[in-house]
């Protein structure tokens, strides 16, 4: 395997690893402020059915992306007055919110655009393009790093940089603001934090509030950026990989990065079986190379590598007295 | 402390749900430009005005009493199976494999094995979450979505690569002998003179499931395992306060709800006569709409199972005659689960306060 291909391997790793990451960090806020949320991959699937929809029909991308993100905020409403005002169950709700995602995105593409269930093709207009990063002809000449900088860091659509500046976001507003302390505080020891005078509620809403935008940036990358245009069930489990590499990373943002990388890797292996066969001299089953996220998840709770402990108040309504 | 009485409770809340999710339903028909009380004609027309649109429901529902079992055995024991599908998959891999080694020459000798075999496979499959929720603490709803995804990606791997059949191109397994053909309903029925559609896929296996559901009744609540598992479901620290293991529980309950929905496969892979992709096709998720709907008892469930099957027939019969598409099924599904499981509170609430209303009413020592 030469140089080119590794990196053209890693490219498609951080292509594939962007709607992980968006995702895995909605899941980071959402389960830091202790409300589960599996409705991840549903959000996802909405917000790129009405990105692209919206995208296609307005011929702009921006006004898609809002759209999306409109639409995954509505479903985080939904959770969260099933979570926290009616204190539901949060897993039900989150598996409620994955079948209506489902459903409601193929009724309403067949309703708009009688394509079987998808949207017309996006032209370049309503996608997020490629952006060339500066300087990339000046380090052209610069042996290794001049390919390193034009294949794998420029190139990429906007929402992938979106991505990678989150991760340090996220780290600063969880752990150096105040808002990060009450935020991880409501999910570890809600009575405390409302102790001491502060809305639990309204915390809690806060937080699935900005899980639902970036899960909205999530799905509007997967249709607007990855592909030109939305067909069903296109998140694929995406949000399940997610929420696996959230519980790989322990609820941690920069181990979130290194997980949806990981995983993006395997991802991007499973494209290219002719590399792996080249690599290992074994023939790796494909579906082996596609479930290995998934077997990753189970080690990793079974506790074998390290314990993943969930925020402790997690998935437990808040009742204010008894 | 109770509220309401006990019919109330039973029944009122579930049929306010439903309610609710049906007109949620007819408003998203009404926004797409149909008709929802046309539709509902044609669901219905579709499903009982031919005996095999009725046959097609009962076929289905069989499918979901099995599942719907599943989930609520589980939950009996607080214990969120969202593994049905992969052990439903796993099931189906089980009865297959019975069906092709053994070339059968009658289904009586066929069908208790593939009932063991199915049951056998849906079990292990949900061994391995039960035993890491119950020894190393890893949340079962995660590690069965897991292995809802492993098991897919298992199964593919077995038909591209184990089971197809020299030659083939499609990826499903080799055809099963004539001797594991069930009986059909239409057999059945007509051994008694009574004309019913052969076209129908539904077969013996449906009694099989409303004999399962009697036989889950009993285990919940006339032995002592199902009153450990409700009493342990209820309350883990008075259970095991009580001397009921934990451990016991968590892996008996799993290992009866992950057999319950291997045995699934009984009926639609028997049906199909071959082993093909996502035999299963969504009934292990819609066993937790159904597990919902009827409370976890399994009268409710078969009541539950009957209109799901009635949902997912008529459904299929809108998306032929209009513009509908049958994920129209997919959305009343997701609305029944949030209505009778997530959003339980928002119906329950204004009803207690309703009762509570009449009950101050009433003179006092009545």
């Amino acid at each position: 395997m030469d140089f080119l291909t590794l990196l053209q391997i890693l490219d498609t790793t951080v292509r594939l690893a962007t709607p992980l990451l968006f995702a895995c960090l909605a899941g980071l806020y959402s389960e830091r402020a202790g409300i589960f949320d599996i409705g991840l991959e549903g959000k996802m699937l909405a917000a790129a059915f009405f990105s692209a929809a919206i995208a296609s029909v307005s011929g702009s991308v921006w006004i898609g992306l809002l759209a999306g993100i409109g639409a995954s905020l509505a479903l985080s409403i939904v959770h969260g007055l099933a979570s926290i005002t009616f204190r539901g169950n949060q897993l039900i709700s989150g598996v409620a919110i994955n079948f209506l995602a489902s459903g409601l995105t193929v009724l309403i593409a067949q309703d708009w655009f009688q394509q079987g269930g998808r949207t017309p093709s996006l032209g370049s207009e309503a996608r997020f393009n490629e952006i060339e990063l500066p300087f990339v002809d000046a380090f052209a000449n610069i042996p290794w790093f001049g390919l390193i900088y034009s294949e794998l860091i420029s190139g990429h659509s906007i929402l992938v940089y979106v991505a990678l500046l989150a991760v340090p976001l996220t780290w600063y507003i969880l752990f150096r603001t105040r808002f990060g302390l009450r935020l991880r505080a409501v999910g570890e020891n809600p009575a405390a934090v409302d102790t001491a005078g502060i809305s639990v509620i309204w915390l809690r809403y806060l937080a699935v509030a900005i899980c639902g935008i970036l899960c909205g940036l999530a799905g509007a990358y997967l249709a607007t950026s990855l592909q030109a245009g939305f067909v069903r069930e296109m998140s694929s489990g995406r949000g399940f990989i997610a929420l696996a590499a959230l519980i790989f990373a322990k609820w941690r943002p920069w181990y979130a990065l290194f997980s949806c990388l990981l995983f993006g890797f395997f991802q991007a292996l499973s494209f290219r079986p002719d590399v792996v066969k080249a690599v290992t001299q074994v023939e790796i089953p494909g579906q082996l190379l596609d479930a290995l996220p998934y077997i990753l998840t189970v080690v990793i709770l079974a506790g074998f590598v390290g314990k993943a402990i969930p925020p402790r108040a997690g998935g437990e309504p808040y009742v204010k007295e008894r | 402390m109770d509220v309401m009485p006990k019919w109330a409770d039973a029944f009122l809340i579930p049929l306010f749900s439903i309610l609710l999710a049906f007109v949620i339903s007819a408003l998203v028909i009404l926004a797409i430009g149909e008709d929802p009380i046309a539709a509902l004609k044609l669901m219905i027309e579709g499903t009982f005005g031919r005996s095999e649109g009725f046959g097609y429901m009962l076929f289905f529902a069989t499918n979901y009493m099995f599942t719907g079992l599943a989930v609520a055995v589980a939950f009996h024991a607080r214990l969120f199976n969202i593994g049905g599908e992969g052990q439903a998959t796993l099931g189906g891999l089980g009865v297959a494999l019975v069906c092709l080694s053994v070339p059968w020459p009658h289904w009586t000798l066929a069908l208790p094995f593939a009932l063991l075999g199915g049951a056998l496979f849906g079990a292990a499959w949900a061994i391995i979450p039960a035993y890491l929720q119950a020894k190393r603490g890893s949340h079962i709803v995660i590690t069965t979505i897991m292995f809802n995804f492993i098991s897919s990606a298992l199964m593919v791997y077995l038909l591209v690569e184990v089971l197809k059949p020299e030659g083939s191109m499609d990826p499903t397994s080799a055809r099963f002998v004539d001797g594991t053909n069930l009986p059909r309903l239409s057999d059945i029925l007509g051994f008694f003179g009574i004309p019913f559609s052969s076209a129908a896929p539904v077969n013996i296996s449906f009694f099989i499931a409303l004999l399962a559901c009697y036989l889950i009744w009993l285990l919940i609540w006339r032995t002592r395992l199902g009153y450990e598992i409700r009493a342990y479901g209820q309350s883990e620290s008075a259970a095991s306060y009580a001397g009921i293991s934990p451990t016991r529980i968590i892996m008996i309950a799993m290992i009866i709800s992950g057999a319950l929905a291997g045995c699934m496969a009984i009926n639609s892979v028997m049906a199909a006569e071959r082993l093909v992709l996502n035999s299963v096709e969504g009934a292990g998720f819609i066993g937790i709409a159904v597990a919902l709907m009827g409370r976890s008892h399994p009268f409710g469930i078969v009541l539950a199972a009957l209109l799901f099957g009635f949902l997912v027939q008529g459904g299929a019969e809108i998306d032929f005659w209009t513009s509908i598409p049958r994920e129209l099924v997919v959305v009343i599904q997701a609305l029944v689960i949030l209505f009778t499981g997530a959003l339980d509170n928002m119906v329950r609430m204004p009803l207690e306060r309703l009762f509570l209303m009449f009950r101050r009413k009433k003179p006092e020592g009545s």
